[in-house]
């Protein structure tokens, strides 16, 4: 078949059956699902009434302006909220069909399936080796460490950088560096699914495009969910995307982020349903 | 209209020079606040060199037998230089095993476990307890610490007994590490907590594995200021452990016993001047100079000890 006159995400599905998939935006099996989300910074309703479904080994992008509420939804993923002794988490969050925040959920096992990267990187201030052995020892996982570090590390795409200088300090590395180095500590653990909050906010362009790379590799294994701020990132990388706004609230000055519109990549910069979303893509604000 | 609003023309190479008075006016206070810094260097070396001379003189003239005897009794030329460092070891090392677990719970209680509002109440009292003048601890060592708790556990214990004095120091340096060692781990950014956290880290395994490293060096500091306040701390000591005037050799801490300090307070307060034997006057410098060299290497060893396992954030 003449692969190259299907669309690009035709293609990717293809790609996605011969692995054995189907990792195709709509078909696959749901890791995580958001039913009612609201988040509460005390008094303050930071977002509001949020629902959607993120799939199996897709890239799924949350979008929208800043202060709509995407970091706070995304830390609901893995119960980083709990960190904030101010937030309050209303609805359901669920994990395989398991409520997140139900009865006797440890949040550390949680964090520990729902790995997180950082908007700034933040390497520990230990060697790369303990930077990557850190969530593996602590999680008591066997076998032999300086294979999980290095394997860790293939998988970020820093091993040939750093192979010779395992023992230097994290924070050695340049910006983008470090960034990876954030994804090889998140992978050593073996996570089942990747939260990145804007992970190429702070670097240049070179250092992004090395990250948006090691994302397409690491949807083989992984559900990644990425919050940014840029609109030609979350096109480029992402499967399937999620519009945000903050809309005015009922009462007081301060705005609520809602959910606009969730489907495909494809479909939200190409044909969105909303207005919003229209406007929001093509760079029309109001 | 005119031009005349604009300014004077100058050529380039004169405006580029800027304002000479402010420049000797930046340059005045650049040497007040090296004066100032001199000053501090100045009277270092002053008391050193104070401390010297008649240390020397001490050292050199002093039967050398009567430095190792069976006890320190200036005023009757025994000078037994191991009972009053061993004293002050021992009650340091009692202070020290009071304030040390004490002061850096409290420390890991305020930095990671208190809420906000519980801090805001606590630190202040922390800091207020710093502060209590070290007879006001010499009193509470002898009326509490020494019969109510001391006498209670070990049968037999004097009064006045190097524990009584050591638990009293250990008070005395705990608000003091805590207060220390609380700021370092505060200083500690919380993106490096939340990066343990996002591995899925509990909170005392982020304390120990990743807060407590990277505030090392305050945390260090803190202890190495607490041991030097507890080997140069006077007042709870020539209360407590109850050696007026001179001491036996002797390693039993409910016992009575004689530090640095003590020894050296109890000399010049023993009479309008110090009296006794020859070189009873100097024996002071003397012990005030290893008092001073003491303190010297602790704060050196340690500046080595934290350069070494610092870990930079
Ligand atoms: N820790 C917090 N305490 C109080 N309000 C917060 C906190 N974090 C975020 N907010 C508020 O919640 C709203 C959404 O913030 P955020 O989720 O960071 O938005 P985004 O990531 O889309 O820029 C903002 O109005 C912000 O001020
Ligand atoms: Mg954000």
């Amino acid at each position: 078949m003449e692969t190259a006159t299907l669309t690009p995400i035709v293609q990717r599905g293809l790609r996605a059956r011969e692995r054995g998939g189907p990792f195709v935006p709509g078909e696959g099996r749901t890791v995580i699902e958001m039913a009612d989300l609201s988040v509460y910074y005390g008094d303050f309703r930071a977002v509001r009434d949020i629902s959607l479904k993120v799939e199996e080994h897709l890239i799924t992008a949350f979008i929208g302006p800043s202060g709509c509420g995407k970091t706070t939804v995304l830390r609901c993923l893995n119960r980083m909220n709990d960190l904030i002794e101010i937030a309050r988490v209303e609805g359901r969050v669920s994990y395989h069909g398991v409520d997140l925040y139900g009865k006797g959920i440890d949040p550390v096992e949680v964090r520990r399936r729902i790995g997180m990267v950082f908007q700034k990187p933040n390497p520990f201030p230990k060697s790369i080796y303990d930077n990557v052995s850190f969530g593996p020892k602590i999680a008591g996982i066997e076998g032999d460490m300086d294979e999980i570090v290095e394997l860790s590390l293939r998988k970020a795409a820093l091993w040939d950088e750093v192979k010779d200088r395992l023992k230097e300090s994290g924070m050695s590395l340049s910006g983008g560096q470090q960034q990876r180095l954030c994804i090889a500590r998140c992978i050593a653990v073996q996570p089942d699914v990747i939260l990145m909050d804007e992970p190429c906010s702070a670097l240049d362009p070179i250092a992004t495009a090395r990250i948006e790379d090691l994302m397409q590799e690491l949807k083989n294994d992984y559900s990644i969910v990425i919050v940014t701020h840029n609109m030609q990132q979350a096109a480029r990388v992402s499967d399937m995307t999620a519009f945000f706004t903050a809309e005015v609230a009922e009462s007081g000055d301060r705005r609520t982020g809602v959910l606009v519109e969730y489907d495909t990549t494809e479909k939200i910069f190409t044909n969105p349903s909303e207005e919003g979303t229209e406007n929001y893509v093509t760079g029309r604000f109001g | 209209m005119t031009q005349a609003v604009l300014p004077p023309q100058i050529p380039i190479a004169e405006a580029l020079k800027g304002d000479p008075s402010r420049r000797r006016r930046e340059n005045f206070i650049r040497r007040l606040f090296l004066g100032a810094a001199a000053v501090s260097v100045l009277i270092s070396a002053a008391i050193v060199l104070s401390l010297v001379g008649r240390a020397v003189t001490f050292i050199t003239n002093v039967d050398l037998g009567a430095l190792w005897t069976s006890g320190w009794f200036p005023r009757r030329g025994l000078f037994d230089i191991k009972t009053i460092v061993v004293g002050t070891l021992i009650v340091s090392l009692i202070a020290m095993v009071v304030a040390i677990p004490l002061g850096l719970g409290c420390a890991v209680y305020l930095s990671e476990y208190a809420r906000p509002r519980v801090r805001r109440l606590l630190k202040p009292i922390l800091e207020i307890l710093a502060g209590i003048p070290s007879v006001v601890l010499g009193f509470f060592a002898i009326t509490f610490i020494s019969p109510q708790i001391v006498q209670r556990f070990f049968s037999g214990s004097s009064l006045f007994n190097m524990m009584a004095a050591g638990i009293g120091v250990g008070v005395l340096v705990t608000p003091l590490i805590a207060s220390i060692s609380e700021d370092a781990m505060r200083a500690v950014p919380a993106s490096l907590r939340e990066a343990a956290y996002g591995v899925g880290a509990r909170k005392r395994t982020t304390t120990v594995k990743v807060v407590f490293p990277a505030a090392i060096s305050g945390i260090v500091a803190s202890i190495i200021v607490g041991v030097s306040r507890a080997i140069g701390e006077t007042m709870v000591v020539a209360i407590a452990a109850g050696a007026t005037g001179g001491s036996i050799f002797q390693l039993d801490p409910s016992q009575p016993g004689q530090t640095m300090t003590a020894a050296m307070t109890s000399l010049a307060i023993g009479s309008d001047q110090v009296k006794g034997g020859e070189f009873t006057f100097e024996s002071l410098f003397f012990v005030g100079f290893l008092l001073f060299a003491i303190t010297l290497a602790l704060n050196i060893m340690s500046e080595r000890f934290v350069r070494r396992v610092r870990e930079k954030y």
